[in-house]
């Protein structure tokens, strides 16, 4: 299946492709699409062989009539003292306001419990930077806190100790004046840490405290420093901006752990309404990696990573930026580079203030300043700066360099390592594990059993984000507290506990060290503003920082650029991105995130080396070649998987991957790109030798996954410029023709109450995943693993279909993601023997799973492949741990049922009971979120009364652009789409 | 060759093959009503860690439902009351009784009583109290007279087509809101009337697809 050579495509026109198989048009995607249900696709595959099954199968069937003889006894055990919380009712959901922050992106969470156990993460309406949304790795923590393989233990040189003799290990630490004491921690965002930290260096003057992340806001800050002689945070507004240029910035996924900047920059890339039309914004970006940034592009311009510097040079030049900059001109009018940076220029000086430049924290500092300079020339009212809340001078990896200099010397005595795992993530040629090893005592607080708890002295488990007592302060100064809702499972403990204990030798409660700062910051009644602060998830009391107005110093910069310029790229160049599933490789063990494919190649369960299509061709290598890259004496082995629209000469991998110490899901898979990532080379390094090994392994993505042969050259995604839309309105329905068909069956009339109806926006939808996630949180939908998915039985309700059309080279793509239609005249329905899909009177598709026998026919009848069957029972073989995420709102379907996108009918009978109990039958509009819905960042999927023609769901259905898909089968789907509207530059297009 | 069996063993097959026949028929016709709901469900009365009367506290000494119950107007869940909940008379009341020592263990050690649960749905039915009892539905529909019950048992089947019965034919089940936790409630005209009339107000519709009750 789909490994195959690439042929040279033959493409005429606008013809939309899958992958890079299905426009060569091979024998091996035919058989594939052809094969719904792949072959031996309903062979078991646990180990059981078919007789050994039906014996089993005869045998429990006699013992199922013995007991059904005698009820079993079930018991109800009620609290025995009522419960704290007078609000508090048995089964129903409980929220709390708590907060996350990965690399110095905050975000304020909401989390549901039901009975005291979390089981579900969604976005805090109240936090700036949330407000309602959250990423998919938000999503899927959850699952992380019930992970059975998170360390429970205390271990001492990696073998199991206990508390008693850990505290009297840290009884014995003499820190004297701190000359030997080292801390390391990842990005600190945290007040209370903070406040920890500035008294720990204050009593041990000789002591240091290092940052260090494997993919952090480093060079925004260096960068400012060029420009403005001060270390800045940079806010750009996208909202604001009419013309974006992003400068190898994948600020819509992978560059920005937060729902925050696709919140804001879709803003004006919704169209409600025809003004809207003239607001929208455009997108330019220029990349090696092919980013769901790139793909959301109206124009995209693929260069290697190391090129951006003279691409921002060029356009600072081009500006008249800075006087003594020249464009370097590589090409004639012809260049698609030349044209492509005249275009920008015109577009940048026409936008003025609503002009904005961005640069990616890949970047080096160099390119952060141009821009910054950039930004200035163009007077852009889009982009603010603040000066750092929290102390930021000891972070990176030149801090990291002398840190593990030092402990190779010795002169380290304790190391704390809080929250990390250096040993994984540390750049090769710091020898990190050898630098460790000469530590006296090093103390390593960690979730899991990992890398660096096996090399450390002592590791100690930590706490999960929801079993800790916490603070977060945003960039900008917002901070909220992280409450926990549940005790540590584990008996984990918080980085600011373990700070507390090792510098006092007490152990004091994170909560008591956390409320006692935050009480000292309170004025008036304190303990009410506490209350507060935890009910809000925001402190009202802490202090945004206002923006500072700074200039850039050009002399300076000009020095600067010139001792920061680089010879021109030469040989391979290998990019180090972060995944979207284990980030920097801390959620490995989280199968929720390992199965949410890859925004752009649909891969899913490890990392491959993407490199362009003729990079492919001329090393003759196809998906699943494994290569060797070499540099030096660093040297690294991975997968192939050519990647349209890649730079080319360059190899784009993600960190994150190849964990060798994890639990049982994130255990060796993909391959550990940390193992060639060195100082010198940290985003970006060249002269890479590649290299085929002759090995092969087999890339699990889902990519091919659902197109029917019937699919062929049916607009099903589709799209249109603004400029030809304008024109012509009609041009969408156009493109399929609808022929008046009447069902043979009675239709349905829905006239009546409540009809549900969705649209989901195309334009504004970035395909980021976080309504994916969202669901399989929401409807208890398994993890079926690498070889299930292999076979073509991933369960994910929602599909992120992504197609590309075009030149392979410079593929455009769009993004669709494809739920249940709830079909009017559902295909599926009358298909079913035993009636177990029918239709409610609200048009919804029902599905009753205890009715359902498994024939498979409504999989086969829908034309969308929306229906997934559970060919094994995937949740017996969880451990029972995993069961406690939940949701005890909706069935946990066994082997042998069929399912799928429900619309949240859990949601929607729960809405509509407390509206009964409120005494009214009316649901108000946008008072049922499906939770696709509901985390949205780009508010692209709408759901409601389409009965209603007042409701937001009714008035987007009306627009021109709005379409069912496959609607010439006369199916009436209740889902629909409204298509893509691009926005691209008429000098570029003509 | 002399004949082993005489004619009249034929007789023997017929009557052994009728009487298998005849056997596996009641067979399953026995399994299948010997497992129906109403008759493997209905009647259920386990024993109790505490011997608490529902007629002695519901029906002589006439205290509300709503009383231990106190989640079923707000919740799915009918909760079964804390151990507090008892303790808020029989600290004063019966309070050396030994058959209160569970009761008033649990309330010194915090450990639950383990009741054992009589009324029970299966996991993929979403029943919600409250839902039912907004809409006018009394306890006594489903769980028959408790108030009458020294210990309790299951009084109905509480099986599917029970529940369609009434999702397709509401009136006679429905009551005055007021009225729901009063099990010995006699109406002064024909019960059918009160419930259509409210139906009628209340625009009751009750649900009778699959997920009304499946999700």
């Amino acid at each position: 299946m789909s490994l195959i050579t690439i042929q040279t495509p033959n493409v005429t026109g606008k013809k939309y492709w899958r992958s890079l198989n299905q426009l060569a048009d091979t024998k091996e995607f035919r058989d594939w699409v052809h094969h719904e249900f792949p072959a031996n696709a309903t062979e078991m595959l646990d180990g059981n062989s078919r007789r050994t099954v039906l014996k089993l199968m005869a045998a429990s069937f006699g013992l199922a009539g013995l007991a059904a003889c005698n009820r079993p006894v079930e018991h109800i055990l009620p609290n025995s003292a009522g419960t704290e919380a007078d609000n508090y009712l048995p089964g129903e959901p409980f929220h709390f306001a708590t907060v996350m922050s990965i690399g110095g992106h905050v975000t304020g969470l909401l989390v549901e419990t039901h009975d005291g156990r979390p089981t579900k993460i969604e976005g805090n309406p109240d936090h700036p930077h949330s407000l309602g949304a959250a990423t998919a790795i938000q999503q899927a923590l959850v699952l992380g806190m019930y992970d059975p393989d998170r360390s429970a233990k205390v271990l001492q040189g990696g073998k199991e100790s206990t508390w008693p003799a850990l505290e009297s290990a840290v009884q014995k630490l003499s820190l004297g004046d701190g000359s030997g004491l080292r801390f390391l921690s990842g990005f600190v965002s945290s007040p209370t840490l903070d406040s920890q930290r500035t008294a720990i260096l204050k009593k041990f003057p000789k002591a240091k405290w290092v940052e260090y992340e494997a993919l952090s806001r480093d060079n925004e800050l260096a960068g400012a420093n060029m420009a403005f002689g001060q270390p800045l945070y940079v806010h750009p507004k996208w909202d604001k901006a009419k013309v974006v240029v992003s400068l190898d910035h994948d600020f819509l996924n992978l560059d920005a752990p937060t729902p925050f900047f696709t919140l804001a920059f879709s803003k004006r890339r919704r169209v409600g309404s025809e003004e809207d039309l003239d607001k929208m914004n455009r997108l330019y970006a220029v990349e090696s990696q092919f980013s769901l940034t790139g793909a959301n592009a109206d124009h995209r311009l693929r260069m290697k990573g190391s090129d951006v510097q003279q691409f921002a040079t060029d356009l600072a030049a081009a500006l008249g930026a800075m006087p003594g900059l020249n464009v370097v001109n590589n090409g004639g009018a012809a260049d698609k580079r030349a044209k492509f940076l005249a275009a920008v220029v015109k577009d940048l000086k026409a936008a003025g203030p609503e002009a904005l430049v961005v640069a990616g924290p890949r970047q080096p500092a160099s390119v952060n300043a141009l821009v910054a300079l950039i930004n200035e020339k163009l007077g852009s009212a889009c982009v603010t700066y603040t000066k750092p809340v929290i102390d930021k001078s000891n972070s990176g990896i030149d801090a990291l360099k002398t840190l593990a200099g030092e402990m190779s010397a010795g002169q380290v005595s304790t190391l704390v390592i809080l929250s990390g795992n250096p040993v994984y993530s540390a750049p090769a040629d710091l020898q990190f594990p050898v630098a460790l090893s000469k530590v006296a005592t090093s103390i390593h607080l960690g979730a899991e059993e990992d890398e660096t708890s096996a090399a450390a002295t002592w590791h100690i488990p930590e706490a999960h984000l929801l079993e800790s007592w916490g603070d977060e302060a945003s960039s900008e100064g917002a901070a909220s507290i992280q409450q926990p809702m549940i005790e540590p499972m584990y008996g984990g403990k918080t980085p600011i506990e373990i700070v507390n204990w090792v510098t006092t030798g007490k152990f004091t409660k994170s909560h008591d060290i956390v409320k006692s700062y935050w009480l000292a910051q309170f004025t008036g009644d304190k303990e009410q503003a506490w209350r507060k602060a935890l009910h809000d998830g925001v402190v009202a009391a802490s202090k945004t920082v206002d923006p500072i107005k700074v200039t850039v110093d050009t002399k300076k910069l000009a020095t600067a650029l010139g001792a920061a310029s680089k010879a021109a790229s030469t040989g391979i160049e290998v990019g180090f991105y972060p995944s979207s599933a284990t980030w920097d490789g801390r959620y490995a063990n989280n199968g929720w995130l390992q199965e949410a494919p890859d925004p752009i190649s649909k891969l899913v369960w490890g990392n491959a080396a993407m490199i362009s299509p003729k990079l492919a061709r001329d090393q003759k290598l196809t998906d699943g070649d494994i290569i060797s890259l070499t540099r030096g004496n660093v040297k690294m082995e991975a997968a192939v998987m050519v990647q349209p629209g890649h730079a080319d000469d360059a190899v784009s991998i993600s960190l994150g991957y190849g964990r060798e110490k994890c639990g049982r899901v994130g255990k060796d898979v993909g391959s550990n790109a940390n193992l060639i990532r060195t100082t010198d080379g940290f985003y970006f390094a060249q002269g890479f030798t590649l290299a085929a090994t002759g090995k092969r392994e087999i890339l699990a993505t889902t990519q091919e996954r659902g197109t029917g042969d019937q699919q062929h050259d049916r607009p099903l995604a589709r799209e249109v410029a603004i400029d030809e839309y304008k024109k012509n309105p009609k041009s969408i329905e156009e493109m399929s023709e609808v022929p008046e068909i009447h069902s043979i069956y009675s239709e349905f009339t829905y006239d009546k109450g409540n009809q549900w109806g969705m649209a989901i926006d195309l334009t504004s939808c970035t395909g980021c995943n976080a309504c994916v996630v969202a669901c399989v949180a929401e409807n208890n939908t398994p993890v079926v693993g690498k070889d299930q998915v292999l076979r073509g039985r991933e369960m994910h309700w929602i599909r992120m279909d992504r197609y590309y059309s075009g030149d392979e080279n410079d593929p455009e793509v769009i993004e669709q993601p494809i739920p249940c239609m709830q079909c009017e005249n559902a295909p599926c329905e009358n298909v079913c023997p035993v009636q177990a899909t029918s239709h409610s009177p609200e048009g919804l598709n029902d599905m009753a799973y205890n009715r359902c026998v498994g024939t498979r026919y409504c999989a086969n009848n829908c034309p969308f492949k929306v229906r997934h069957f559970n060919f094994l029972n995937f949740h017996k073989h969880e451990p029972e741990l995993v069961g406690l995420v939940y949701n005890p709102d909706v069935s946990v379907r066994m082997r042998g049922v069929m399912e799928k996108c429900t619309y949240c009918v859990q949601r929607i009978e729960e809405t509509k009971i407390k509206a009964k109990r409120d005494g009214r039958r009316e649901i108000k509009d946008g008072e049922i979120k499906t939770a696709c819905q509901q985390t949205c960042p780009a508010e692209a999927i709408v759901f409601g009364n389409i009965n209603d023609p007042n409701s937001r769901v009714a008035k987007l259905k009306k627009q021109e652009r709005n379409y069912a898909m496959l609607a010439e089968l006369g199916i009436k789907p209740r889902t629909t789409y409204l298509a893509k509207l691009r926005n691209p530059n008429p000098e570029l297009t003509a | 060759m002399a004949v082993i069996f005489p004619k009249s063993s034929d007789i023997i097959l017929k009557v052994a093959g009728a009487v298998a026949g005849i056997g596996a028929v009641i067979a399953v016709a026995a399994f299948t009503y010997y497992t129906y709901p109403t008759v493997i469900d209905t009647g259920y009365q386990p024993v109790q860690p505490v011997p608490y009367s529902h007629k002695l506290h519901a029906g002589q000494l006439g205290l509300d439902c709503y009383y231990c119950h106190s989640t079923v107007y707000k919740a799915a869940f009918a909760a079964v009351p804390a151990t507090s909940t008892c303790m808020n008379c029989h600290t004063q009341v019966k309070k050396d009784s030994p058959r209160l020592e569970p009761v008033r263990q649990s309330y010194a050690t915090g450990k639950p009583v383990p009741w054992v649960q009589i009324h029970r749905l299966p996991d993929y039915v979403y029943f919600n109290h409250s839902a039912h009892l907004s809409a006018g539905v009394s306890c006594v529909s489903c769980h028959g007279r408790i108030d009458q019950m020294i210990e309790v048992h299951q009084e109905k089947p509480l099986n599917m087509a029970m529940c369609l019965e009434c999702h397709r034919d509401p009136a006679p089940n429905v009551r005055p809101a007021n009225l729901v936790t009063k099990l010995d409630w006699v109406p002064d005209r024909d019960p059918r009337e009160i419930g259509a009339e409210i139906v009628a107000q209340k625009h009751l519709d009750p649900p009778t697809n699959c997920s009304g009750c499946h999700r």
